[in-house]
């Protein structure tokens, strides 16, 4: 496969540096692709694809007539990123994810930040996803989000920065262990000749995790999936993960609570379950407590869970740490609980609510990318320098509506990675999605969901917007 | 195990197995069309609505389809997603079940339906018609017999288990009583043609699509004879897709759930069965023809799908909810 042809452009290329040289953490890799037969590296594509489909790794477009599955499109070339490098992203996810936790546990109980004047409490009550049902209410070990998936982008520079967090139900990591599979049948010999670490071990770590919010008192708990059902478009992932730990799989039609405790209909009767890895937002979670349509979640659960007869993963109203006007905050929240600067840096935020701000990005919408505070899937979003006249007047308007909805950033040229077009190899914007776990003690497997958004030039990476993902390597060196 | 569950994993079984059996109907009936002579429109309507008849979907087929020649009815049994037991049809349903539990099964099992559904989806009957429909059914067979396979061997026996077997053998039994039904219709207009060769063709036919016509030879040494076929395909202890072997294994598997010793019973399913099962123990071939093959069979069939209704009463009735109706995000690629 030939690379001569490859243009970094202005953008940071992960693979080579400003002068065309290829960085030396990629030089094997780039040897073993170059030396890729067109043949070869063709019947490799066919092969991954084929596999993926096969096993059914689809997920489903909504808003999409055909609306049924498809494959996420997955690039042949991995990411590979420096021991170094990571240890440098591991401390700053493990600060930023023990700080979340202790900013949950103070909003949810004593709210001395609020008190302290750190967030003003408008921000967080305002919050859509503040839950003050919860207020008052101790969750098991204090931990509120176990699992999370923090997405990183790096500038022109090469500096990771933190671009959101996900704390509710982060979709993506079956993505990165099917990945790592369909990479290591195809380029079997690539692995050991890199010096890659494993990231096989996550279902483990996951499993370890709810069993360490088992309620207290039992030996051997019953521990499930809470799933939407098949239609959701993640169900494939709730699957995999149940099945990879080895525990049951449920929907809401299969439980039902009976004196604060949820039990699962067997076909010798009810059974109870000690914890679920819940894979349900809160709005459809409890009809009895929030949205009251909901047919897919559990009347009462939300009792049970308040009583301690069950764990749950995530807790609820941990998406008030999602809110992209509480990012504006995530450096002083490090600092106030941990005394410490963080680790890694977030994008400058403006925010829409803040009166200088709020004429800053009026005046200047073309060349900001303004985003609405709650909205995910990369939906929601405008990158102004890329926007029509009057996309750019429609989200002006809707700023002006409602600015507590809408922050503001510099548009931020993502790091590019050589991928394939299917004629050639071209440089695409990529991003990262490390999953960090949360039990006894704060984990990640090396490595994550590198997404890249293969449509040319474009800057959102999600799946249901064009993104496709890449295998992505930690090095043990 | 869940409920939900043991429903998936019993219709998820019984769907593949009708699948294969309808590939077996058609394909055999293919296969004998050429002993028919005088292929006019009239012949190879008789030739074909037999099947129809034996599997009940003759009123939905004439609502549709003008005429039953061998194009309409390889569409009609094969793809038509309006018939439900088109193969295509069970496919679908039997991917959906395996989808719904696929943590459940093994990766081995979901992949080979998951493969069936993609080689049905690229197919059409004009191009099975044009490229020789024997590979296309022997092909789902195929699928059938590696998904029955791998589920014997990479499947934990366990209650699940028992459940798949449930919904393999109830489903066979049904369906080898309606193949060998199909033969009553086939012979009843025209009587004075029994012991021709077409009505030789057609008893091997019967034999060749529940592939006992090797084991109907060793067995009997004998030529075709109406009394031996109904003795193999009825009441055979041993071959493995008699009516009796496959509602022992049924009744087998059902024991295993409950614990209840064979020849006893502690619900309602192991009663109807038992009761059954003791009929075909201690009937003969000559006590079936002298009450009428086609009255026994169809007796039989009205046994079997109230056994499986008390089944999914006792197990696994489960009121079916459409989550399709309520998506929690339009935007769930978070």
């Amino acid at each position: 496969m030939d690379f001569s042809n490859y243009l970094c452009d202005h953008f940071y290329d992960e693979m080579f540096d400003a002068k065309g040289v290829v960085r030396p953490h990629y030089k094997s890799v780039l040897e073993s692709f170059s030396a890729l037969s067109q043949s070869d590296f063709d019947r490799c594509v066919s092969e991954v694809d084929k596999s993926f489909l096969h096993k059914g790794i689809t997920f489903t477009v909504y808003n999409d007539d055909q609306g049924t599955e498809k494959i996420f499109p997955f690039d042949m070339i991995p990411r590979i990123i420096p021991k170094n490098e990571w240890d440098h992203i591991e401390a700053g996810l493990k600060q930023r994810i023990y700080a979340i936790n202790l900013f949950l546990k103070d909003i949810y109980t004593d709210q001395k930040i609020i008190k302290d004047g750190v967030v003003p409490k408008d921000y967080i009550f305002s919050a859509p996803h503040y839950r003050k049902e919860f207020v008052g209410i101790r969750v098991p070990k204090d931990i509120y989000v176990h699992i999370c998936g923090t997405d990183l982008i790096r500038n022109t520079e090469g500096d990771y920065l933190v671009l959101e967090d996900n704390c509710r139900c982060p979709s993506g990591v079956s993505y990165m262990l099917e990945g790592r599979q369909a990479l290591k049948r195809v380029f079997p010999k690539m692995f050991p000749s890199v010096g890659v670490q494993s990231v096989s071990q996550y279902p483990d770590q996951l499993l370890k995790v709810l069993k360490h919010i088992v309620p207290s008192g039992v030996e051997n708990p019953t521990i499930a999936v809470l799933t939407p059902g098949a239609y959701n478009s993640a169900y494939f992932e709730h699957c995999f993960l149940a099945h990879q730990m080895g525990v049951n799989i449920v929907e809401g039609q299969d439980l039902i609570v009976e004196n604060n405790r949820i039990y699962m209909k067997t076909i010798y009767g009810l059974q109870q379950i000690d914890v679920l890895y819940r894979r349900i937002d809160d709005d459809f979670i409890d009809p009895t407590v929030f949205r009251k349509d909901s047919l897919l979640g559990v009347p009462g659960i939300v009792d049970a869970y308040r009583a301690g007869n069950l764990g749950l993963a995530n807790s609820i109203g941990t998406g008030v740490a999602d809110d992209k006007v509480i990012y504006y905050f995530i450096p002083r929240i490090i600092k106030y609980y941990l005394g410490e600067d963080p680790i890694l840096k977030s994008v400058d935020t403006f925010l829409a609510s803040e009166k200088e701000d709020f004429s800053y990005i009026i005046e200047n919408m073309e060349n900001l990318v303004v985003k609405s505070a709650n909205e995910s899937g990369g939906y929601g979003m405008l990158i102004g320098p890329h926007a029509s006249k009057n996309e750019v007047d429609k989200f002006r308007a809707a700023v002006k509506e409602n600015p507590r909805n809408f922050i503001a950033q510099p548009p931020i040229a993502l790091s590019r990675h050589p991928s394939w077009t299917g004629k050639n190899f071209e440089g695409r914007h990529i991003d990262l999605r490390p999953y960090i776990l949360y039990g006894e003690e704060i984990s990640i497997v090396p490595g994550g969901l590198t997404r890249v958004a293969l449509k040319k030039g474009s800057l959102v990476v999600n799946s249901s917007q064009g993104g496709g993902s890449k295998d992505t390597w930690v090095l043990y060196s | 195990m869940l409920k939900r569950v043991a429903d998936s994993l019993y219709w998820l079984s019984r769907y593949v197995e009708r699948a294969e059996n309808m590939a077996r109907l058609v394909d055999v009936s293919l296969q004998h069309l050429p002993n028919v002579q005088n292929l006019d429109n009239e012949s190879l309507k008789k030739h074909w609505e037999p099947i129809l008849l034996s599997t009940g979907d003759s009123d939905l087929f004439y609502k549709v389809y003008q005429e039953a020649n061998s194009e309409t009815l390889t569409h009609f049994l094969t793809f038509d997603e309006n018939n439900p037991s088109s193969i295509q049809s069970c496919i679908l349903a039997a991917r959906q079940n395996a989808h719904m539990i696929r943590d459940q099964i093994s990766e081995e099992m979901w992949e080979v339906i998951n493969l069936l559904y993609h080689f049905l989806k690229n197919q059409d009957a004009k191009q099975v018609w044009e490229e020789g429909p024997f590979s296309f059914y022997k092909k789902v067979k195929e699928f059938s017999h590696l998904f029955q396979g791998l589920t014997s061997a990479t499947f934990p026996r366990q209650e699940g288990y028992d459940f798949v077997e449930m919904g393999k053998f109830i489903e066979r039994a049904d369906k080898t009583g309606r193949i060998l039904d199909m033969k009553y219709h086939l012979l009843l207009p025209e009587i004075q043609l029994i012991g021709t060769g077409l009505d030789h063709g057609q008893w091997g036919a019967v034999l060749l699509a529940c592939s006992a016509d090797a084991a109907y030879r060793k067995t009997y040494l004998s030529e075709l004879k109406p009394k031996f076929i109904v003795d193999i395909l009825v009441l055979s202890r041993t071959f493995p897709r008699s009516i009796h072997y496959c509602l022992m294994e049924f009744n087998n598997a059902l024991h295993r759930r409950t614990g209840c010793p064979l020849g006893s019973y502690s619900n309602e399913a192991e009663r109807i069965c038992g009761k059954l099962l003791a009929d075909l123990s201690f009937k003969t071939p000559d006590d079936i023809i002298s009450v009428g093959l086609h009255e026994q069979l169809a007796e039989i069939e009205e046994t079997i799908s109230h056994i499986s209704l008390l089944l999914s009463k006792q197990y696994m009735f489960f009121p079916v909810v459409d989550p399709a109706q309520e998506e929690q995000n339009p935007a769930k690629n978070q």
